[in-house]
């Protein structure tokens, strides 16, 4: 295949969306939005401390409130047993997935769902909850993952015992697992370095973050069949979770991916679709659950804290020699955080030959930890990225020559195997030093100025910090940061039909979280000749499209995307054969180029794509075509960002001045789409560095469970974010893509940090970096 | 069940009928009741401003407004800001500027932008950041979001 980055017609423009005036307007139906006539509303019944067994549960009073129409618990599900299934977003526990969906006997998790409840109204519901009594058996808990790895720490699960290296060790404890990469021998590496430094780092648990709450309507129908309308990045997942937990076959249950209001890795696992499922069998009616905000806090998402050790050497000219790594990841409730994808890309974006890398997965009394952009991958990186800027800083090296010296290129091999094709790294670390930004001086202080009328005198050199009459005035400083992210292909499936006015019907099976039904729709249109708005994308429910795998993991422009583009060579294979039959020649004499069909052996026989097309039904009938793909070849993902800090002595607060985000996108399908990944997963980044984290008190309770008070960053807290599109084309796509969704939200954390050492002389090594520890640490500096 | 009460108000320049419990928010009679599901629910405390709507012309949460308050009142929500001749400026600058991703968060800014150029029809970027921040976006870093207001501003909306 070959592939290139130019000479597209539709690829590269930036046509409108085609769901863009419902979204704009109004119109468009997100989960919450479904609405049916007899339709009943649950609520769930969440468990108030964070560990403990389930003595009791009477609902009989509830029951007994008019209106109320339904309870349901762990009973109303089928007992999974201790049963791993493979579902479509990697193998799961079924005992576990059934739990976080009603406890079964225990609860692991301050907000586990422990029952649900069906009435005429939601209030009604609310009130209801309360009426059901529940006795709980308090146990110790646990919720930082250091604590959870000691012996003697509470154990979440009796049954849980470590496995090590693939092997069971015998040994219970909270260490669900423990893995491992080698490469080389780090013990010798290291004797060749010049430099070595050291450093540990611990991060909170954050959250997604999406704006709209996880919600799920079901019908459960009288000939045994079940629709459910939900929110999710996977309808065929859901169809497949939701068959287990209920024990029905695939086949009885009809998943209708409504529009969806954010996910970033949360919108995979179900919560509420069997229990909205579970309240519809019992009442014969459909009934819609919604989560509240407090809800999706405290048993949703998150993404795990983590405690991560990092090592690394460099040689005298600059070159690494070794680096070595320990992760630790809070799984949450049930094993199974990121911790793969974090001890796999932690020192991706480098050539090392020598590394050692260990991990573990830790349960504790947290929410079970979802993926979340580029699961793993952020946390690692704040740590081996700041160590990077460190040895910089000893060496005497430009930390973007240094990434361009150790970079990661086509035929480095990973840690943990793969050996990378043609990539981008080396790139974004070059555009980055070239960019204006980065050689632009950090400048005067216009706030200062304001604030203080006397900084106008000090002059250029204010930016480094000092005092005036006493004032200390902020300091200003820039840090730069690579991150890598592997991206996906997995199953995508299309189908699109030829219609008589020349426009193509689309449909393909990927939920749209932002704007993928505009990149996936151009792809086809490229492959046909055509404009993207002639054609019209729509996405299938599970009985309508062929299998499609989530939308997640950066894989649906790339992958639904090749399906959209072989759904056209598919038409365009049919099209040439009706052309051919209309001019009663072969079909290897008919070519088909720019949406034009044209006979070879006559060259006055033309057919546009369109005037074939008004000819369809009179010749056999219409054309459609379809693809079903699994493609390899895909393109890892590189980037590289520089950011400008201004930070107060006085307060710790970060303020963002500046920022450029630099990645190698392979091909930008719609560019307006790929920058927004960039700037949306950018401040994701920077939300989760400077403020985002679940606050705990002594009861294992989250205190900070609201947007007001867990704060993601505002339109105020922000400068505009710059994005610059680098494009090596991935050669294993037949446009060149890469995914382009994740990686952005990968560097962010440890640029800050990194900016923030130069502003101030004090190294961060904990995330969030918010005011107070900020503080913290220059006061112990001082 | 408590007893309901009879409100009219003007919703989306209609006169308009509806009964409600006085525990119920404007959002949920909107979204309920009247099956205006434009104006969403993120937060449902007055945080995110996915459910913002014009309340005689001023801005509001819907989520922390009464529906029995709206007596005698008129409401602009998301699905009054276009009319039969086209989409609004706001709306068009969205969709050219893709200052939407999942598009959840936008009635809410859409509505909110509206509220602010009505006020200050030239704001500066700064002044745009300030009268947006009770809104939050999780997908677009606000860059586009931003840059579409300043844009339908410069068209004089």
């Amino acid at each position: 295949m070959t592939t290139s980055t130019t000479g597209y017609k539709v690829i590269g423009t930036r046509p409108l969306r085609h769901d863009g005036v419902d979204k704009v307007t109004g119109r468009a139906l997100y989960g919450a939005d479904v609405q049916m006539a007899g339709l009943l509303h649950g609520r769930i019944l969440r468990s108030p401390i964070p560990h403990g067994l389930l003595r009791s549960l009477d609902a009989s009073k509830a029951l007994e409130l008019p209106g109320v129409e339904a309870v349901v618990t762990c009973a109303d599900l089928t007992d999974p047993g201790d049963r791993i299934a493979e579902l479509g977003e990697g193998a799961v526990n079924l005992k576990h997935l059934s739990s976080n969906c009603l406890a079964r006997g225990k609860v692991h998790y301050k907000g586990q769902a422990v029952a649900a409840v069906a009435a005429v109204s939601a209030h009604l519901a609310e009130e209801a909850l309360k009426l059901i009594a529940v006795e709980y058996e308090g146990l110790p808990h646990v919720t930082d993952v250091r604590a959870a790895m000691q012996d003697g720490a509470p154990l979440l699960h009796d049954d849980l015992v470590t496995e090590s290296l693939g092997k069971p060790t015998g040994k219970r404890s909270n260490i669900a697992k423990h893995i491992q990469f080698k490469k080389g021998d780090v013990a010798q590496g290291f004797q060749q370095a010049a430099v070595v430094i050291e450093r540990e780092f611990h991060t909170a648990t954050v959250h997604q973050g999406y704006i709209e709450p996880h919600n799920a309507t079901a019908l459960w129908n009288a000939d045994g069949t079940v629709t459910i309308w939900c929110s999710t990045q996977g309808a065929f997942t859901v169809r497949a979770q939701v068959a287990e937990l209920l024990g029905i076959p695939l086949s009885r249950i009809k998943v209708v991916p409504m529009e969806i209001g954010g996910g970033f890795g949360g919108k995979i696992r179900v919560y509420l679709e069997p229990v909205a499922a579970a309240l519809s069998k019992k009442t014969g009616k459909p009934v819609k659950i919604t989560m509240n905000r407090a809800d999706v806090f405290e048993a949703t998402g998150p993404t795990p804290g983590s405690y991560i050790k990092v090592k690394m050497g460099a040689d005298k000219d600059g070159k690494l020699v070794a680096a070595r790594a320990t992760l630790a990841y809070e799984a949450g409730a049930f094993p199974g955080s990121p911790l793969g994808p974090g001890a796999m890309c932690i020192f991706a974006c480098y050539d090392i030959p020598n590394v050692h890398i260990d991990g573990y997965d830790v349960v504790v009394n947290k929410p079970a930890t979802s993926a979340y952009r580029a699961p793993g991958a952020t946390n690692a990186a704040f740590a081996s990225e700041t160590v990077v800027d460190e040895l910089c800083e000893h060496l005497k090296i430009d930390p973007l020559d240094f990434r361009i010296q150790n970079g990661a290129r086509e035929g480095t091999r990973r840690a943990d195997g793969p050996v990378f094709p043609r990539i981008g790294m080396v790139e974004t670390a070059q555009t980055a030093k070239q960019h204006a930004h980065y050689t632009a001086p950090l400048g005067p202080n216009p706030k200062a100025q304001i604030s203080n009328p006397k900084f106008e005198k000090a002059g250029d050199g204010a930016n480094l910090g000092f005092e005036i009459s006493g004032l200390r005035v902020p300091r200003r400083g820039r840090g730069v940061a690579s991150g890598f992210w592997f991206n996906c292909g997995l199953k995508s499936s299309a189908s699109a039909s030829v219609n008589a006015d020349g426009t193509v019907s689309l449909v393909e099976g990927s939920t749209d979280i932002g704007g993928s039904r505009t990149s996936i729709a151009m792809q086809l249109a490229e492959s046909l000749g055509i404009r993207a708005d002639d054609v019209r994308p729509a996405v299938g429910d599970t009985d309508t499209v062929g299998y499609t795998d989530v939308t997640g993991g950066s894989r649906v422009t790339f992958a639904t995307g090749w399906a959209a583009y072989e759904a056209g060579q598919d038409i365009k294979r049919q099209m040439i054969a009706r052309a051919a039959l209309l001019w009663g020649v072969q079909p290897e004499a008919v070519a088909y180029e720019d949406g034009t069909l044209r006979c070879l052996s006559d060259d006055k026989k033309r057919l546009t794509f369109k005037e074939l097309s008004e000819k369809l039904h009179a010749t056999g009938g219409t054309i459609v075509g379809r693809a079903s793909v699994d493609p390899p070849g895909v393109g890892g993902g590189f980037a590289t960002h520089v950011v400008d800090v201004e930070v107060d002595p006085e307060t710790g607060k970060v303020t963002v001045l500046r920022y450029t985000a630099v990645q190698d996108v392979g091909k930008a399908i719609h560019p307006s789409y790929v920058e927004g990944q960039m700037q949306g997963g950018v401040v994701q980044g920077i939300g989760w560095a400077l403020n985002e984290e679940y606050i705990y008190n002594e009861q294992g309770v989250m205190t900070n469970a609201s947007f007001l008070d867990y704060r993601m960053p505002t339109a105020l807290d922000l400068p505009m974010i710059d994005t610059v599109l680098v494009e090596v084309a991935n050669p294993g796509h037949p446009y060149g893509v890469r995914g382009v969704g994740e990686v952005p939200i990968v560097p962010p954390p440890a640029a800050l940090a990194n900016a923030i050492y130069q502003a101030l002389g004090v190294r961060m090594d904990e995330l969030p970096m918010s005011p107070g520890r900020v503080m913290a640490k220059l006061l112990a500096k001082q | 069940m408590p007893k309901k009460i009879h409100v009219q108000a003007v919703i989306n320049g209609q006169p308009m009928d509806f009964l409600c419990e006085p525990r119920q928010s404007l959002l949920e009679v909107l979204r309920d009741e009247l099956r205006l599901t434009g104006s969403k629910e993120g937060c449902n405390n007055g945080n995110c401003g996915a459910c913002n709507v014009l309340l005689d012309g001023r801005l509001v949460n819907s989520c922390l407004v009464f529906g029995a308050e709206v007596q005698g009142k008129a409401v602009t929500t998301i699905e009054g800001i276009a009319t039969a001749q086209g989409l609004h400026p706001l709306q068009q600058k969205f969709l050219e500027h893709a200052a939407l991703q999942c598009g959840i968060c936008t009635p809410g800014f859409i509505v909110a932008a509206k509220a602010l150029l009505e006020k200050n029809p030239k704001p500066s970027e700064e002044q745009v950041r300030h009268w947006l921040a009770g809104n939050l976006c999780r997908c677009t870093g606000y860059d586009k979001i931003i840059r579409a207001v300043l844009d339908a501003a410069r068209l004089g909306s």
